[in-house]
């Protein structure tokens, strides 16, 4: 369903983000981006929705190629595509219903979206999906009175009150602790299946990872270098993505494999 | 100079290391001083002259009369007045978009070369200047007077406005725009719910200026209170003059607090 | 509640009844005093003039090209003045204002009378624009740079007093502590505990100030008080508008200039 095609992308200051990447996620499935900082994980999924432009190669959503979109279909594609963002991105002066109806921003005209009169159905089903995730006490909230898991949320329902085909997800769970993080991840995955939604992950936590994604694609300096099941990742092929270390320890000890990235990290 | 010496010597470093360069600065700004010294020309007799016109003046403030001119000074705190809040409302409105052209983050480089430059043309001049290029074109009265404080109005918030356009959180814009949201609705949503505080601050800071600076651009026939001054002042009254004086302060001093409380309550 | 129930359906508006009323109510207040206020501008307003603007200002702007510039030559003094009168008030107004923010600052002052008429000197120096004192001291002493100085300095004191004396109520206590517990006295205190601390916000905040003061003491000669006004005001009157575009060249070149080096002095202090 997605599909890019020798994607590369070469920041102005010359650093080589991405190097030809070849890369087919199908309907439904759900994938997981890692890799160490600066990788190219970030630019990769932002490169798919064109919040960074791609230098060079194609992206085929279904049978539309978006890196040579006008502005006015970009736009359009976007709707299609849905994404979460690392420290939440909520507007934080603004309330989780404002957060959550700016999902369809990109379907209401600017009178609409200025007077807040968003179509009737589209608040029915906001309202359906802040209960979904289990928020269904306080859209009147501002953003920013949210604790950490909750405004993740909020970012969930607002990804997806775009009814998109495909999910980008950046960092979803970087800023939020072990147990917040587990039950984002299982409600990303469970929405996934329950509407047949292709997902893309960043994710540095390893066991996470291979806990919830069906599928691990390994990405170091801007190129592939594993694509394949999660039981795959041995320490060999960690080692590979990213650098020298004693993983056997990880495998172990949990609590040690959901810190381990992080200290990979702080390097 | 040896170390082991008991009683060496110290004394706080200088500001600046290079003793020549020391050395240059402090003479320079000692020629310079006296320079400027020997061009104040004081005139001794005309001061002691003047004394005497000084005390009286003192002495009207002293007893400031408000009866005799009463009609005049109330037209032209009215005049003030009125001038402030049109002045502040045409200045906002045309500073906001201005103010989006000049923050870099935002617009196109075309247009925050154009709006930047407006807001230094509009920050150069003394607003005096302004009003006095306003009056030969539009005629006395106060027109020229919000025209001009529009005007300067502009400089001053547009700057700062752009100026915290460009601290904004850029993930909630890019959460904004990967919605699929057009530029306008980025605008509104994205950007204009995190200055929206300052914004209202800068305002409310603003027609204390302008109210402020409608006193004075009066001296050169833009209309209010400086209007009034000046004739008082014309026709020697200076009970009048110490009276309009007073007057000033008065409101000066209420709409600072006034504006300090409002800016309080919005942190 | 924004969030209602009608007919079953959860209907979410952005502000409830009340709110949208009120909202509603200051928009519309606000607007009727704006068309009010707007209402007594137009009417102290010669309309006929206005209509003519465009044509005026056009013939403005074509008598100011090209510029005289051979009356620059006749600029150089009054635009040295400008400079001596924005620099030397400055200077006055900061050695006024040193003392007097020390007075003023709660946490230095000597005595809470002493605070309070150190607070009324600065505000009545910040309520009044130096172009009014300009206008008084001329009145008094004359035209002349004198006038200029003084009445930059009266300006000044009150802006200079109220952001000093605010830098030294923000200062850490702890250095203060630990120097009043060696035992010294109140002027070392102030001068090793409090001077160090708020050194840099004092030169900040004078550096700005005199590059504001270039900027106000090109019109105090308008009403008489010396600088650059005094030319301005004569080509004005004199109609001389190919003189008056000089004028505001240098200005322009006054300020830019005058801002450069506000700008670096500042960044080289922080």
């Amino acid at each position: 369903m997605l599909r890019l095609e020798s994607v590369t992308k070469r920041y102005p200051t010359g650093d080589m983000a991405l190097r030809d990447i070849d890369l087919t996620v199908p309907q439904g499935q759900v994938m997981a981006l890692i890799g160490p900082s600066g990788a190219g994980k970030s630019t990769l999924i932002r490169c798919i929705n064109r919040l960074v432009e791609p230098t060079a190669g194609e992206i085929w959503l279904g049978d539309q190629e978006i890196t040579r979109l006008s502005a006015r279909s970009l736009r359009h594609m976007r709707r299609r595509i849905g994404m979460i963002f690392q420290e939440y991105a909520l507007v934080e002066r603004l309330t989780v219903m404002e957060n959550v109806l700016s999902g369809q921003l990109g379907y209401v005209n600017f009178w609409q979206s200025w007077f807040r009169r968003f179509p009737q159905p589209i608040v029915d089903e906001a309202f359906r999906l802040l209960h979904r995730v289990g928020l269904p006490d306080f859209p009147d909230k501002r953003a920013d009175a949210l604790s950490g898991g909750q405004r993740q949320r909020v970012g969930i329902a607002r990804a997806l009150l775009q009814n998109p085909e495909l999910l980008l997800v950046d960092e979803p769970t970087a800023s939020l602790d072990p147990k917040t993080a587990r039950q984002i991840m299982r409600l990303i995955t469970e929405l996934a299946h329950e509407r047949g939604l292709a997902v893309i992950i960043n994710i540095h936590d390893v066991p996470l990872a291979q806990q919830f994604a069906q599928r691990i694609v390994g990405l170091r300096a801007g190129e592939i270098v594993y694509d394949g099941p999660p039981d795959g990742l041995i320490s060999e092929v960690l080692t590979d993505i990213y650098g020298e270390e004693d993983w056997s320890t990880a495998a172990e000890d949990d609590n040690a494999a959901a810190t381990l990235p992080t200290a990979i990290e702080a390097r | 100079m040896t170390q082991a010496s008991p009683s060496r010597r110290w004394s706080p470093p200088p500001l600046i290391r290079n003793p020549f360069q020391r050395w240059a600065l402090i003479l320079g700004a000692i020629v310079y001083l006296l320079l400027a010294i020997s061009t104040l020309r004081i005139d001794v007799a005309r001061i002691i002259q003047g004394l005497d016109r000084g005390s009286r003046m003192f002495a009207g403030f002293l007893q400031p009369d408000f009866v005799s001119r009463w009609t005049d000074i109330q037209a032209g705190i009215l005049e003030s007045l009125t001038m402030t809040v049109v002045a502040t409302v045409i200045g906002v409105a045309i500073s906001i978009p201005i103010g989006f052209g000049a923050a870099r983050n935002v617009a196109p480089l075309p247009i925050y070369l154009f709006c930047r430059a407006w807001v230094a043309l509009a920050r150069t001049f003394q607003e005096v200047i302004i009003a006095i290029l306003f009056v030969v074109m539009m005629g006395f009265g106060p027109l020229a007077g919000v025209l001009t404080l529009s005007f300067t109005t502009i400089g001053f918030l547009a700057k700062l406005l752009a100026e915290d356009i460009e601290e904004i959180d850029p993930s909630q814009v890019e959460a904004i725009r990967a919605t699929g949201a057009s530029w306008l609705q980025v605008m509104t949503y994205g950007v204009l719910p995190q200055v929206m505080p300052r914004l209202v601050g800068l305002t409310v800071y603003r027609f204390d200026i302008n109210l402020r600076e409608s006193a004075v651009v009066g001296l050169v026939g833009a209309g209010g209170i400086g209007s009034t001054l000046q004739t008082a002042f014309g026709r020697y009254e200076f009970d009048t003059a110490g009276a309009i004086l007073l007057i000033i302060i008065g409101l000066v001093m209420v709409t600072e607090i006034a504006s300090g409380v409002i800016r309080k309550q919005l942190q | 509640m924004p969030v209602q129930t009608v007919n079953g359906v959860q209907v979410w508006q952005r502000r409830d009844r009340v709110g949208a009323f009120k909202h509603w109510l200051g928009w519309l207040v606000g607007t009727l005093i704006f068309l009010g206020c707007w209402h007594i501008i137009s009417e102290a307003t010669t309309w006929a003039f206005v209509w003519d603007a465009p044509q005026q200002g056009g013939q403005l702007l074509s008598r100011m090209i090209p510029p005289r510039w051979s009356y620059l030559n006749q600029l150089w003094q009054p635009l040295w003045d400008t400079l001596n009168i924005a620099t030397l008030g400055t200077i006055l107004s900061v050695a006024i204002a040193l003392p007097l923010s020390f007075l003023a600052a709660r946490n230095t002052t000597p005595h809470p009378i002493a605070r309070a008429i150190a607070l009324v000197v600065i505000v009545t120096s910040r309520s009044v624009n130096s172009l009014i004192w300009a206008l008084l001291l001329v009145a008094i002493i004359g035209p002349g740079v004198l006038a200029g100085v003084l009445s930059i300095a009266l300006r000044s004191i009150g802006f200079l007093g109220k952001l000093f004396s605010e830098a030294i109520e923000e200062i850490d206590q702890l250095p203060v502590e630990a120097i009043t517990a060696t035992g010294a006295s109140e002027f070392s205190i102030l001068t090793y505990g409090i001077v160090p601390q708020v050194l840099p916000t004092f030169a900040g905040v004078s550096v700005f100030r005199w590059d504001v003061n270039i900027r106000e003491s090109t019109v105090l000669g308008l009403v008489g008080a010396g600088g650059i006004g005094i030319s301005l005001s004569a080509s004005v009157n004199g109609l001389q508008w190919s003189q008056v575009s000089v004028i505001f060249i240098a200005i322009f070149a006054m300020v830019f200039l005058s801002e450069w080096v506000s700008a670096t002095v500042r960044k080289s202090i922080i």
